[in-house]
């Protein structure tokens, strides 16, 4: 790149960034503001984290959150490593129509899945709740597994399997032994995508969930309808804060591995 | 590559079944829908009708469905200009690329509605822009903003921009440099270099962005909701209010097929454009 070039591309770049960047910073800045108003800055207080912590209602769509997703990573991963093993290893009839249908989740419109769903659970006569979310949920979260799974499979050396059945081992074996310490750090990726797909997932979970048990994200969907409070900008502080801190960790991870020439 | 294809379909059987009912039947019964007959209130009487289509083509309908074409449209175009030279950057930042990435991944993986949030603030009547415009002597009587199809656009952009740079700093980032350096041995200049060379063979990745950022884009309801206050419309809006306001079942479902179908035709074409065999397009 000639050095002009690289000067204006930098100078665009930090005006992406400050477009990225200047709406959060702002967000976060009124939450320590002391104006009801939440527009004109009138003083620091940190009132609005206080009445965050005594809010039952965010306290309570917290947890709901944390269970739908402890429970859709469960079964995802589960679903996902099985998924992801079969289509790495086996030719079958049918593996292309399978896959597309794994395919499917990743492109499918989030709305769309929704109200399938909703439609579902309406001609089943399912009482809608906390745990009508998961099926959905799941279904979106399985294929990134997967999709995580194919790509650390397909990095993988074969020739370890094939040298611990040389050497005895019978598939069983194999797996445990050999395949799965290798696939774990991919598993691991796989089960914290899944994660983090159900805790911000708010489309599926606001169409398929009964009255009463919210999730965070439906939750603040709730509260930014009935307008600008400085509360929901303390809670969205506390969210980017986590995301930081957790995008932070993944990135001294990669430096160091960048260090060490290994992979991530 | 084992053929032991008895073993293969019982482990896959969970995860056939687990998408079988909760995601091919769920979408089959809104197909099944479409094309019943709505008695009203949620009503469906299993009679064939394609009263739902008709509605959903109607001007009323139409006019969302176009508009959300169009803004989304606009919006992908706007991240294609925003997101290339960007993501150009970052993958030529050297030994800052890591950090610059991961100061995409931040507003990434921050929820849509905080980050849509973030731009009530900006954007209101009494908001930051406004005040400051006002302070600063430009403007006397605040500008509106929000309830606008500026914010809008603002709103899909800012919400869809990182799906866009993400595939299409992937696709520089694994550009064969000695490409460039052939482009140059043989007398290109810079500009020839970029127009021939670089953006030929980054565009399967300009393009899977433009299809991560227009699949949601299109289909979104919350950037309308919050940023219009559901005053402008789109297909998702449409979808939502069918569902859980005019509680018409068939409408609902006739629009969300065809956002469906839209979706699928766009791939389609994109991956008629993009026949590199990589492991992403293998797992189709």
């Amino acid at each position: 790149m000639r050095p002009r070039t690289r000067k204006i591309l930098l100078i665009y770049s930090v005006l992406v960034f400050m477009f990225f960047y200047i709406p959060l910073v702002v967000l976060m800045a009124f939450s320590f503001n002391d104006s009801k108003l939440g527009t004109v800055w009138t003083g620091f207080t940190f009132e609005w984290y206080v009445k965050l912590f005594n809010n039952s209602q965010i306290i309570e769509a917290t947890v709901n959150s944390l269970i739908v997703a402890v429970i859709t990573t469960i079964i995802s991963t589960v679903l996902g490593v099985l998924g992801a093993l079969v289509l790495h290893r086996y030719i079958f009839p049918g593996r292309k129509a399978i896959s597309f249908i794994f395919y499917i989740p990743v492109v499918i419109p989030e709305i769309v899945l929704a109200v399938a769903l909703l439609s579902l659970y309406g001609a089943m006569n399912i009482q809608l709740g906390l745990l009508t979310i998961v099926p959905g949920h799941v279904v979106f979260a399985t294929s990134f597994v997967i999709l995580v799974l194919l790509a650390r499979l397909a990095g993988m050396d074969n020739a370890l399997e094939e040298a611990a059945k040389d050497l005895g081992a019978n598939e069983w074996h194999t797996f445990w032994k050999v395949t799965f310490p290798l696939l774990f750090p991919g598993i691991l990726a796989g089960a914290l995508m899944a994660f983090t797909i159900s805790l911000d997932e708010f489309v599926v979970a606001f169409f398929t969930t009964g009255p009463g048990s919210n999730t965070l994200p439906v939750l603040v969907y709730s509260m930014v309808r009935r307008g600008v409070s400085p509360e929901i900008n303390a809670l969205s502080t506390i969210l980017i804060l986590l995301i930081i801190f957790f995008v932070s960790i993944v990135g001294w991870r990669m430096m160091r591995a960048d260090r060490k020439g290994g992979e991530v | 590559m084992v053929r032991n294809i008895k073993a293969a379909y019982l482990m896959l059987s969970p995860t056939i079944i687990w998408l079988l009912a909760f995601l091919v039947v769920p979408v089959a019964m809104i197909a099944i829908i479409s094309f019943t007959t709505n008695t009203g209130f949620g009503g469906i009487l299993y009679e064939f009708s394609t009263e739902a289509y008709t509605l959903a083509f109607s001007s009323l309908y139409a006019q969302a469905i176009w508009q959300s074409l169009w803004w989304a449209g606009l919006a992908t175009l706007s991240c294609v200009l925003i997101g290339y030279p960007f993501a150009y950057f970052i993958a030529h930042a050297g030994k800052w690329k890591n950090l610059l990435l991961l100061l995409v991944m931040i507003p990434f993986w921050t929820n849509l509605l905080i980050r849509l949030y973030s731009w009530i603030i900006l954007m209101n009547n009494q908001g930051a822009i406004n005040n400051l415009l006002i302070k600063l002597g430009i403007i006397s009587e605040p500008i509106t903003m929000l309830y606008t199809p500026f914010a809008v656009i603002i709103g899909l952009v800012y919400g869809f921009l990182p799906f866009m740079i993400l595939p299409i700093y992937a696709s520089i980032e694994q550009l064969n440099q000695s490409y460039l350096e052939a482009a140059e041995d043989l007398g290109a200049n810079p500009v020839r270099t970029f127009f021939r060379v670089t953006l030929p063979l980054t565009f399967p990745g300009v393009l899977s962005g433009i299809v991560m950022t227009f699949v949601p884009a299109v289909s979104v309801f919350v950037v309308t909701d919050l940023l219009t206050g559901g005053r402008l419309l789109m297909i998702g809006n449409v979808i939502k209010d069918a569902f859980l306001v005019e509680m018409n079942w068939q409408l609902g479902s006739a629009i969300s097929l065809l956002l469906m179908a839209l979706v699928l035709i766009s791939i389609v074409i994109l991956m008629k454009f993009t026949s590199k065999n990589n492991e992403t397009s293998s797992f189709m």
